[in-house]
């Protein structure tokens, strides 16, 4: 009997898909954690074909089919919002945050991102080099961001990015991942309760007016959404601001092509955004019987859409490998893909934009203060990126 | 050719506001509007590809 190769692997480069992912191309079997064998979707028209499918490739988390990819997808079973559910459940709630997440909405932040970037670079200078970029830059960027769109105190941000931290990476085992959840569960529940009685002006208290008050939500599913939002909200963003930052000083040819024309910002971070693929895979089961690329996919199997590969894709992307900060393709599924696609994509879009052209403009000389063979990876099975990044100038 | 949305299906990524600003606009719930569906003579690929990038598949080519 062959041994099926394990999905996820840990990268080597951070911004590389690990290695063992090429192999699989473009559907095939892999054995998770626990043991249990799904399909490796890594194709990008296969990944399509998948994520545009929500009748046949269900994303219903409660249910025992619904592959965990690392041991915390058993504890996030237990949180219920649109991520993890079907339309037309899903449609419902995700339709409730449409108009908080529009390309104009966000770019109506575009002055406050800029002034927080601004101030933080300020702090960095002022304090001289090394500075860490994750803490003292990556992190509080998008936090402080989500913290004022939601209407959640940024002075409790030690407390949830610590516990978010938990739950989105690989390594976290069943015990800690429950823990997390459960602490930020009771946070938010608290929160809210506090919103109720008295109201502020983010998005949490519009849905406490709009839809707890008269129905449409209880205050346990709003605790379930507010947990995807505030988590969501500023992981992956923080994530891929640092690797961003790693993945342009590696490439200097093309920071500098980056750096003689800002027009080119928009582009660069959409080539970023497919060549980092800081979510690595996206989980499925199958509902029914189908084909997938010449495979036979039973009801019931489980699939993971492997991101970081789809993004590689030759068919779909020319000299995949290349980093080119003009590539101006946005086929990428860094995003996902289908109803699910991620819902503050503009709002990540921005950020990364302003921080990471604002960081190259004031500080000219940023250059990594350690090796980057010696930057320490994020784990296999959850937001991709980097721990520390020193830099200097 | 004409471009044609269907607001039930849109789930407001914004794809298509940023692909083309001056065709598209999301409404006040977020949903997909278009400001002008005409589709210009030897247009119709670079529409295609625009329309093809709607995560919701909303947006299509009408005759």
């Amino acid at each position: 009997m062959t041994v099926l190769p394990e999905y996820p692997q840990a990268r080597g480069c951070p911004f590389q898909p690990a290695s063992g992912y090429a192999d699989y191309a473009p559907v095939s079997k892999v054995r998770l954690y626990n043991g249990r064998e799904v399909w490796a979707v890594t194709g990008h028209a296969e990944a399509r074909q998948v994520l545009l499918d929500p009748v046949t490739y269900s994303s219903d988390r409660v249910h025992p089919h619904y592959p965990a990819l690392a041991p915390r997808f058993e504890s996030a079973r237990k949180v219920r919002n649109f991520i993890g559910m079907d339309p037309p459940e899903h449609t419902v709630q995700r339709r409730m945050l449409l108009s908080s997440f529009t390309v104009k909405k966000t770019n109506a932040l575009r002055p406050r991102i800029q002034a927080l970037v601004d101030g933080l670079i300020d702090e960095i200078e002022a304090k001289g080099p090394v500075a860490d970029l994750v803490p003292d830059f990556a992190l509080p960027v998008p936090s402080i961001v989500i913290c004022e769109l939601l209407g959640v105190p940024y002075a409790d941000h030690a407390f949830f990015e610590h516990q978010s931290r938990r739950v989105v990476t690989g390594s976290t085992t069943l015990e800690e991942s429950a823990d997390a959840f459960a602490q930020l569960k009771g946070y938010l529940d608290e929160l809210i309760q506090r919103k109720q009685r008295e109201p502020g002006d983010g998005l949490l208290d519009t849905l406490i007016a709009e839809q707890v008050e008269t129905g449409g939500l209880t205050r346990a599913e709003l605790v379930d959404i507010a947990l995807l939002l505030l988590v969501a909200g500023h992981e992956t963003t923080a994530s891929a601001i640092a690797l961003g930052v790693v993945t342009l000083l590696e490439h200097p040819d093309q920071l500098t092509a980056l750096r003689s024309d800002a027009r080119l910002l928009p582009t660069a971070v959409e080539e970023l955004l497919r060549y980092m693929a800081i979510a690595d895979g996206i989980a499925r089961f199958a509902t029914a019987d189908a084909d997938l690329a010449g495979h036979r996919v039973r009801a019931g199997d489980g699939i993971v859409v492997v991101i970081a590969t789809a993004n590689r894709d030759g068919e779909a992307f020319p000299s995949p490998a290349a980093f080119a900060v003009d590539r101006g393709a946005r086929h990428h599924v860094s995003f996902g893909h289908g109803v699910h696609q991620c819902i503050g994509q503009n709002l990540a879009r921005a950020e990364m934009e302003i921080a990471l052209g604002t960081l190259f403009r004031r500080l000219p000389g940023l250059r990594l203060a350690r090796d980057l063979a010696d930057l320490p990876i994020k784990e296999a099975g959850g937001v991709q990126g980097v721990w520390e990044l020193p830099v200097t100038w | 050719m004409r471009i044609s949305a269907d607001q039930g299906r849109c789930l407001g990524a914004g794809q298509c506001v940023l692909s083309a600003p001056d065709r598209f606009d999301q409404s006040e719930l977020g949903l997909v509007e278009v400001l002008d569906p005409e589709v210009p003579e030897g247009d119709e690929q670079r529409f295609r590809d625009i329309l093809d990038l709607c995560p919701s598949q909303a947006l299509s080519l009408e005759a």
